[in-house]
């Protein structure tokens, strides 16, 4: 997984939902371009069409409550979000994001501090997001388990190399 | 050993340790892993893995829930990969199509879930079966794939909540209303990484029904799972389903830490209803009597087992619903459907007008047999209302209680049920 990160801000409020993120009609689709599509559809009709490969989302609390649908997190992947950044994060929708490899980061009061449209870098591993002002904001790194299979890109790889390493 | 609570006790069992205690991460031993269509998304990373075979397919249990039968030909193809996997595997435990249920309701008619179990299922809404005094919790597809390949799960031990219920609830009121009132208290994040459990007198007095309810709808609250200790009703419940060897009891110890105790008095509340577009947005019934309704809807894994049917045909019998509503009653399993046939309860539906539907999630989740219209107004005994939950982002979706919701539909705006 890339560990740093930049791109523009897209900012969202409290609570967006997996019903938000992937509506359930298009749940029936396994082809992570048509999620992609319709992500945040419905939030913001042509959300899809704005974004630029490498923008971030930026939201406030409990990101991704709702579905333990996994189209979530593989939308916004599929379109080119390069991490999610929000106050805090709904479970399942944490886990499901790393273990495909996609960056989401708790990062409380962010959204208070960025416009829609400003520049950021985050740097995962060091923990901090810069500013367009060039000002930091920290945030808790990942504990080693999370890290883990970040480091690893994801899940899958990361039980691939945990069995071969036992010699299964 | 210090005193623990139901979580901690369980997730050490699992995870072969004397005690746990919250923040430690375990890697839990899975005593039963279920799916539904999600499966159909953890093959392939699961083939990616590379293990070849499941690791205990006697622990598997899959069914077909959200849309049955299949409405297009994509989940056509969606059900047969599941059908073929469930096969090559050897999962014996596979509900199909006409032997069918929605997961949560499945798992628990069928006696696969036992008290003081690691119960991980592939949908949000796995809470549910905590109401056996087990720790359900759900995971995506891709953690569905290392469960498959391993039989384990990271798990971080969560801090505990208590929610304390007391009082005797009105007349046509029930554990519907009682958990809105709860999410209400506590937002729709406010349980956000913790498990929950229940006690208190009103909460040991419901039926198991009732009380599926309740940790249903944890999911609501943002909990990793939601607990009622195991006593005589679960025992009663288990050996009404074949399981009554696998009954213990499992309670949370007299000095179990938790983080925060909600002491909630219910003495002769009403019906809630959760208003547009928060499951958290509750209010008493009294404030949004005479709301227009387009839809009622009874159905999903929170509201829709045999004594929710039999509610709701207590106040559809011998009555037409109102003219330029629909009603739609969708049974949790196909053993409720074939139960409420037997009872005459299909009948009752169908002669007032409603629409009786063999079991799906469909119309609960905007995906088949039920979605809405820009602008249509729902009231529905389903578990979540999000703008687009159950069909266009424009609609707007009242939760409510079967009783509320069968006698919405007869006066075609929302209605107290006690006063029928």
């Amino acid at each position: 997984m890339e560990t740093r990160l930049s791109g523009r801000v897209w900012k969202f409020g409290d609570d967006i939902s997996t019903d938000h993120i992937i509506a359930g009609r298009y749940l029936g689709s396994m082809e992570s371009n048509v999620l992609a599509e319709h992500a945040m559809e419905n939030v913001d009709p042509n959300f899809s069409k704005k974004v630029k490969p490498g923008d971030i989302v930026v939201a406030r609390a409990n990101f991704g409550c709702g579905s333990s649908r996994e189209q979530a997190p593989i939308a916004l992947k599929a379109l080119g979000i390069s991490c999610v950044i929000a106050d805090t994060f709904a479970r399942i929708f944490y886990r499901n994001s790393i273990n495909i490899g996609f960056p989401v980061i708790e990062c409380p009061g962010l959204h208070a501090r960025v416009e829609e449209g400003d520049a950021l870098t985050v740097d995962l591993e060091g923990g901090h997001v810069v500013l367009p002002s060039g000002d930091r904001i920290t945030f808790l790194r990942y504990p080693p388990n999370i890290l883990e299979i970040v480091r690893a890109g994801g899940l899958v790889p990361k039980v691939k190399a945990d069995l071969e390493s036992r010699g299964r | 050993m210090p005193d623990q609570t139901m979580a901690e006790k369980i997730l050490a069992r699992a995870s072969g340790s004397e005690s746990v205690r919250p923040g430690q991460i375990v890697d839990g031993q899975v005593d039963l892993l279920y799916m539904h269509e999600m499966l159909a998304l953890a093959i392939k990373p699961f083939e990616e893995i590379g293990v070849g075979k499941v690791w205990d397919p006697a622990k598997c249990v899959v069914t077909v829930d959200h849309w049955v039968p299949p409405p297009n030909e994509q989940i056509a193809r969606m059900h047969q990969s599941i059908r073929e996997f469930c096969w090559a595997q050897g999962i014996e435990r596979f509900h199909d199509v006409g032997d069918h249920g929605i997961i949560h309701q499945l798992v628990v008619e069928r006696g696969y879930v036992h008290p003081g179990e690691l119960v991980i299922g592939c949908d949000s809404h796995t809470n549910m079966a905590g109401a056996m005094g087990a720790f359900a919790a759900g995971i995506g597809a891709t953690e569905t794939a290392a469960v498959l390949a391993t039989g384990k799960l990271w798990l971080k031990v969560p801090e505990s909540l208590r929610v304390q219920v007391r009082g005797t609830l009105s007349r046509r009121t029930g554990a519907k209303d009682v958990i809105l009132k709860v999410i209400q208290t506590t937002g729709d994040d406010g349980a956000a990484y913790k498990a929950v459990e229940f006690h208190g007198a009103t909460i040991q007095a419901f039926p198991m029904n009732e009380r599926f309810v309740l940790s249903n709808m944890t999911t609501e609250m943002g909990a990793k799972a939601g607990m009622l200790p195991s006593d005589d009703t679960t025992r009663t419940y288990l050996e009404e389903v074949g399981a009554g060897d696998a009954f213990r009891p499992v309670d949370s110890d007299p000095n179990a830490r938790f983080l925060k105790t909600y002491d909630i008095d219910v003495d002769g509340m009403g019906p809630q209803v959760a208003c547009p577009n928060n499951p958290a947005n509750v209010k008493p019934i009294e404030d949004v009597i005479g709301t227009k309704i387009d839809m009622a809807f009874v159905g999903s894994c929170t509201n829709a087992r045999i004594q929710d049917l039999r509610a709701t045909a207590e106040i559809l019998k011998g009555e037409m619903i109102a003219p330029r509503v629909r009603m739609i009653v969708t049974p949790a399993s196909q053993g409720i459907y074939r139960q409420a046939v037997k009872e005459g309860l299909a009948q009752i539906f169908l002669e007032s007008g409603a629409t009786f539907t063999s079991s799906t999630c469909g119309p609960c989740f905007g995906g088949h047999m039920g979605v809405l219209a820009p602008k249509e107004v729902c009231i529905s005994s389903t578990n979540r209302n999000y703008p687009g939950r159950m069909g266009s982002p424009e609609a707007q979706v009242y939760l409510a209680s079967p009783y509320t919701v069968a006698a919405s539909a007869l006066y075609g705006e929302i209605t107290d049920p006690r006063g029928l």
